[in-house]
């Protein structure tokens, strides 16, 4: 409750800040419309030559590409800007503000910065999805949502603590933020299912970064092709890198020192 | 001018080489989109009886690294370093400099392209293990795509660079660029090779100087076009470069009178 609340306001305040701005909303509508529109036309030139695609049906991969936008658009609206701000103010000292505040500051840095705008990614993956299981129809039921909705809940966890876990090196090492922009080139990669990749790929996309937990696992649960094996195994995840990244991050506060100041 | 250019290749290669983190993002992020594609496409050939348009898994994997390659020779950054350029001010500097500011772009483009070239022989030679190419190069189309790959350069150098000029008169040329990309991700032959494209598709990109700039050379190299074929794509790529030089110096002269320069 008391996170949601902090959620909230720190929400309120991007609002707040962006509400000058609010042209801003329609070009990054536009720009979002335009990145759907070019995932959905690609869609529709590979399947003009195909029924399926590694054994992903069109409805199937629309998906997919829903749950790349909603992923996205969350990492781009929450996570990223808060792990960018975190990074920098372990740089230039900032971070002793948070750190003072009465509050847990793993929480406070997690939901520091709010890009509002980005909803209207999380808005089109939704509204995405939502059409795709309304094609889907009759073979969406109670277990593969259930499943779905596990995926989502255990990809996303998988994703805050991987970046936190990279942010948190901040506190040894200067410069991380070149990794975060390899996150952001492979990153694209997801928008296909990762099972076309060559194996190499595929591994990078799983274990370095964890696109495939993000996008993929949660898309093969609506599709009926996902185990209880693997479902099991991104919960498993989640949960471990959620307690390691936590246990970094402490490590990383007792070797903060401030700066300057 | 000699001088300057040689002064422009040593600067960007000093400053290339001191970052060279940001090397390795920009490989990663020019080889992952090819590679991606093929993959794609490799597993609609496989699912279609071995063949996609006429294309083997083996023709999309020359197909895609002749891109990988060509895309390396003829890509720009400039659309989002003029922009920075007249945001921050530094357009100023440029503008009192007694030598056209092209020229200085053209010199650290070549000389980075000459540093990345062998980068992307690498992955281009990783990625031909992993997928099995077939080249079927034939000795004129061979010699023939060394102007074509020259004259796609300088198309669409110049068209990017005037294209860029849009930011002397908005603040918003994200949203310019962001179109020209996904126009040129269709037409310029990244997506799939023009010829499984709608036939309205492949219509435009004859017209337009994407393909021009890219998917012709590709094409040519791969040994997919006739003679006609190829004079014709040369004749279109001259058009559109005396095209684009007309464009460059009336939006050049416009844009000048436009800039009011901001910050320091």
């Amino acid at each position: 409750m008391r996170f949601l609340r902090l959620l909230a306001t720190f929400v309120r305040v991007g609002v707040l800040g962006e509400l000058a701005y609010r042209a801003n909303f329609f070009f990054q509508l536009l720009e979002s419309l335009i990145e759907l529109g070019t995932a959905l036309a690609g869609l529709a030139i590979v399947f003009s030559y195909t029924a399926s695609l590694g054994g992903w049906r069109p409805d199937e991969v629309v998906a997919l590409v829903g749950v790349y936008f909603l992923a996205g658009g969350c990492i781009r609206l929450l996570i990223q800007p808060s792990m960018q701000q975190l990074i920098e103010s372990v740089r230039d000292g900032t971070l002793d503000f948070i750190l003072t505040k009465p509050e847990d500051a793993q929480v406070l840095a997690s939901i520091q910065r709010v890009e509002i705008w980005k909803v209207a990614d999380v808005a089109l993956g939704l509204a995405v999805i939502g059409v795709a299981l309304v094609r889907m129809g009759s073979r969406i039921d109670a277990v593969r949502a259930l499943q779905f909705a596990a995926a989502l809940v255990a990809g996303g966890v998988i994703v805050y603590s991987f970046w936190l876990i990279l942010a948190t090196l901040a506190f040894w090492f200067v410069r991380v933020e070149n990794i975060l922009v390899i996150f952001q080139s492979m990153y694209d990669a997801g928008r296909w299912p990762v099972g076309l990749y060559p194996g190499w790929l595929r591994f990078a996309l799983t274990f370095l970064v964890p696109v495939t937990f993000a996008v993929t696992v949660p898309a093969e649960a609506l599709a009926g092709r996902l185990g209880w094996l693997t479902l099991l195994g991104a919960g498993g995840l989640a949960v471990g890198l959620f307690v390691a990244s936590r246990l970094l991050w402490r490590a990383g506060l007792r070797h903060y020192s401030g700066a300057s100041a | 001018m000699v001088e300057l250019y040689r002064q422009q290749f040593r600067t960007t290669i000093a400053v290339q080489l001191q970052y060279r983190a940001a090397l390795v993002i920009w490989l990663i992020g020019q080889v992952l989109g090819p590679l991606v594609t093929l993959s794609v496409w490799t597993a609609v050939s496989a699912s279609g009886g071995g063949q996609a348009g006429g294309y083997t898994p083996a023709d999309f994997a020359a197909y895609y690294i002749v891109l990988m390659i060509v895309n390396q020779l003829t890509f720009t950054w400039i659309m989002f370093e003029l922009e920075y350029r007249v945001r921050h001010g530094s357009m100023s500097m440029a503008l009192l400099r007694p030598v056209h500011p092209i020229h200085s772009d053209i010199a650290d483009n070549v000389a980075f392209k000459l540093l990345t070239f062998p980068l992307i022989l690498v992955a281009a030679a990783v990625i031909a293990l992993g997928f099995h190419p077939a080249f079927h190069f034939s000795a004129w189309s061979t010699v023939a795509f060394l102007p074509a790959v020259f004259l796609a350069f300088l198309v669409r150098f110049l068209m990017e660079w005037t294209l860029a000029l849009a930011a002397f008169w908005t603040t918003r040329v994200s949203a310019v660029n962001q179109i020209y990309f996904v126009v040129s991700l269709f037409l310029s032959g990244q997506i799939a090779p023009l010829s499984l494209l709608p036939r309205g598709v492949q219509a435009a990109g004859m017209i337009l100087p994407f393909r021009w700039t890219v998917g012709f050379p590709v094409e040519l190299l791969l040994g997919k076009l006739s003679f006609p074929q190829a004079l014709e794509g040369m004749a279109a790529q001259v058009a559109w470069l005396g095209l684009c030089l007309l464009l460059l110096r009336l939006v050049w002269r416009a844009g000048v009178r436009t800039y009011g320069a901001v910050g320091a």
